[in-house]
């Protein structure tokens, strides 16, 4: 079942055009990865995805972007019910200068999720314990957030989108910063989510895209070159530039 | 053509020691001169830091000679009078600091009462809400502020504000007198604000943009990001950003010369007036004075005393603003 649907969608950054003509359908309860050398419109699409991008004042998004078929540029969509609704783990850890508690706890306390503190001890718990971090945190829930390790950090962070039971969840580079066994452990993770959420991610490592991805789009200066289920992507790619790229020549 | 040239290239090279030799003792000499004047230049600003410090101490010293320390540190009465003849009436000085701390110490809160809320207010703005074009427009204009000399401040104070707050007051039925520690902490107050909203912009601004995007990721309102994420991770340079305002105001002497009173009076209400430490050395060292009496070594102690107070904040201050600094490197 498709869950959001990208439709003639061209981004521009100031005179750059940044995206052009993108036509994608993201499938519920899979991963999507999006793939494609540094600077090819990759990031931009998936911060399109939660008009994150409407931070940049001289971004212009044009075209169409349907969450469930209501289109998320309607300038009366509710910003702070989409990202709700759509949340975003980003490339660097980016936890709260907070508790681990407080860092998860911030998404349902801003959108009034917990009506008791019963309840909110039961999101964080089950949050973190989702995001395989709570064994190695639940002795430390008051400790500030800073003074984990890059990986347990990156997994808060996971936990912190996941607290607020968003449908959708963005990952922009979310392995970059991390070493190899704590991206062994995001990599499972995401596995393991893509049962209760669609998850679209963004990725360097093309090992990474064919490890945790159902289905993958290939993004190139600004073009969307193809997209279709990774195995295929990876074995039997159409595009001349997308053989290229996977075999390591462009990029 | 191009080997010819290589060839005459590498014919020409004189050897490096030959080189050497006829450039070295010219060249050592330049270096030398070069490196003496810069060392010489920066050796001045702290030769002077030094040599005042001393001074500061050693006067200090002679003045505690007179007057013994407690009854500086812990006395409540200033009231820095000398005989000029030996049998003249009232020939003993007090020479109690507490009433020009308390004096000091009141004018700086109001003072920071409305730097602070005004100074931070405006930072936030100017760094979370202000477009490229209004900071543009504000930034420069708080600058000026900044620039105005403390005198006009001064007579600002004098014949404006302490006025009209003596007149207002009179008409609800209070007594404030002319030279009020608010008239004078409230001006002072104004003059701060660009100090502190131009530290506590900077300090904001280096709130990485990764937190506020985490924040907005999560659905967070703009206000919200800013209240509850870049506040407090911007806490600690704030709390700097204060006490830099807060020196600078214990430190300032021209507005509370001209705005604040002389009489040494121990209260804590703003609506009286009080003097502080700054308009007392101005007091004792105008005019023709002797300059081995308690009253004018009295300026000495003073300064010593208003030194250390600036330091100590001016140093809290920096600590905060460089920790939270690493921080976020």
């Amino acid at each position: 079942m498709t869950k959001l649907t990208a439709r003639n969608v061209n981004v521009f950054y100031g005179d750059a055009h940044a995206l052009k003509q993108v036509n994608l359908d993201i499938r519920q309860n899979e991963v999507t990865a999006l793939i494609g050398p540094s600077g090819c419109g990759k990031s931009t699409f998936l911060r399109c995805l939660n008009r994150m991008n409407d931070l940049i004042e001289a971004c212009r998004v044009e075209g169409n972007i349907c969450l469930d078929g209501e289109d998320i540029y309607d300038p009366a969509v509710d910003l702070v019910y989409l990202r709700a609704r759509i949340g975003m783990v980003f490339q660097k850890p980016n936890p709260f200068p907070k508790s681990v508690y407080d860092n998860v706890a911030y998404g349902p306390k801003i959108h009034g999720l917990a009506s008791s503190r019963a309840e909110m001890d039961d999101i964080v718990t089950s949050s973190l314990e989702r995001a395989g971090l709570f064994e190695e945190v639940k002795d430390r829930l008051g400790a500030p957030a800073t003074g984990l390790s890059g990986g347990q950090q990156q997994r808060l962070c996971i936990a912190r989108a996941i607290a607020v039971c968003p449908e959708i969840i963005l990952m922009d580079e979310p392995c970059s910063a991390l070493d190899p066994i704590a991206t062994a452990r995001i990599e499972a993770l995401i596995d393991e989510l893509k049962q209760n959420f669609t998850i679209v991610i963004v990725t360097h490592s093309m090992q990474q895209a064919a490890r945790v991805s159902q289905r993958t789009a290939f993004f190139h200066l600004g073009d969307l070159v193809e997209v279709g289920d990774t195995d295929t992507v990876f074995t039997k790619p159409v595009d001349p530039r997308t053989e290229s790229y996977i075999s390591g020549h462009i990029g | 053509m191009a080997q010819t040239a290589m060839a005459a290239r590498d014919e020409a090279r004189p050897s490096l020691l030959a080189v050497a030799k006829g450039r070295r003792a010219r060249q050592i000499l330049g270096e030398r001169v070069l490196l003496g004047f810069l060392l010489a230049s920066s050796l001045v600003a702290i030769l002077t830091t030094i040599g005042i410090v001393f001074s500061l101490l050693f006067e200090t010293i002679r003045f505690l000679d007179a007057v013994p320390l407690l009854d500086f540190l812990f006395g409540l009465n200033w009231s820095p009078q000398i005989a000029i003849r030996e049998d003249q009436v009232g020939s003993s000085g007090a020479f109690g600091v507490v009433p020009l701390l308390v004096g000091t110490g009141l004018i700086a809160a109001v003072a920071m009462t409305v730097a602070g809320p005004l100074g931070l207010l405006s930072a936030i703005y100017l760094a979370e809400y202000a477009s490229p074009r209004a900071r543009g427009f504000a930034k420069p204009i708080l600058e000026i502020l900044a620039g105005i000399p403390t005198v006009v401040y001064g007579f600002f104070a004098v014949l404006v504000v302490a006025p009209f707050l003596r007149d207002s007051s009179e008409s609800i039925g209070f007594e404030v007198s002319s030279e009020s520690a608010l008239a004078a902490g409230v001006v002072m107050g104004v003059m701060i604000v660009p100090i502190v909203s131009s530290l506590a912009d900077d300090v904001i601004a280096a709130v990485p943009q990764s937190l506020r995007e985490g924040a907005y990721g999560l659905g967070a309102t703009k206000s919200e990001t800013v209240r509850d994420i870049v506040l407090p991770a911007a806490l600690p340079g704030i709390g700097g950003a204060l006490l830099l305002g807060v020196s600078r105001a214990i430190g300032e002497t021209m507005i509370v010369v001209m705005a604040a009173g002389l009489s040494a009076n121990l209260t804590v209400n703003p609506l009286q007036a009080v003097t502080t430490i700054t308009v007392q050395m101005v007091a004792l060292l105008t005019g023709d004075q002797e300059f081995d009496s308690p009253k004018t070594l009295a300026a000495f102690a003073l300064g010593l005393l208003l030194f250390i107070a600036t330091l100590i904040l001016n140093l809290i201050a920096l600590m905060l603003v460089r920790r939270y600094q690493e921080r976020y490197d």
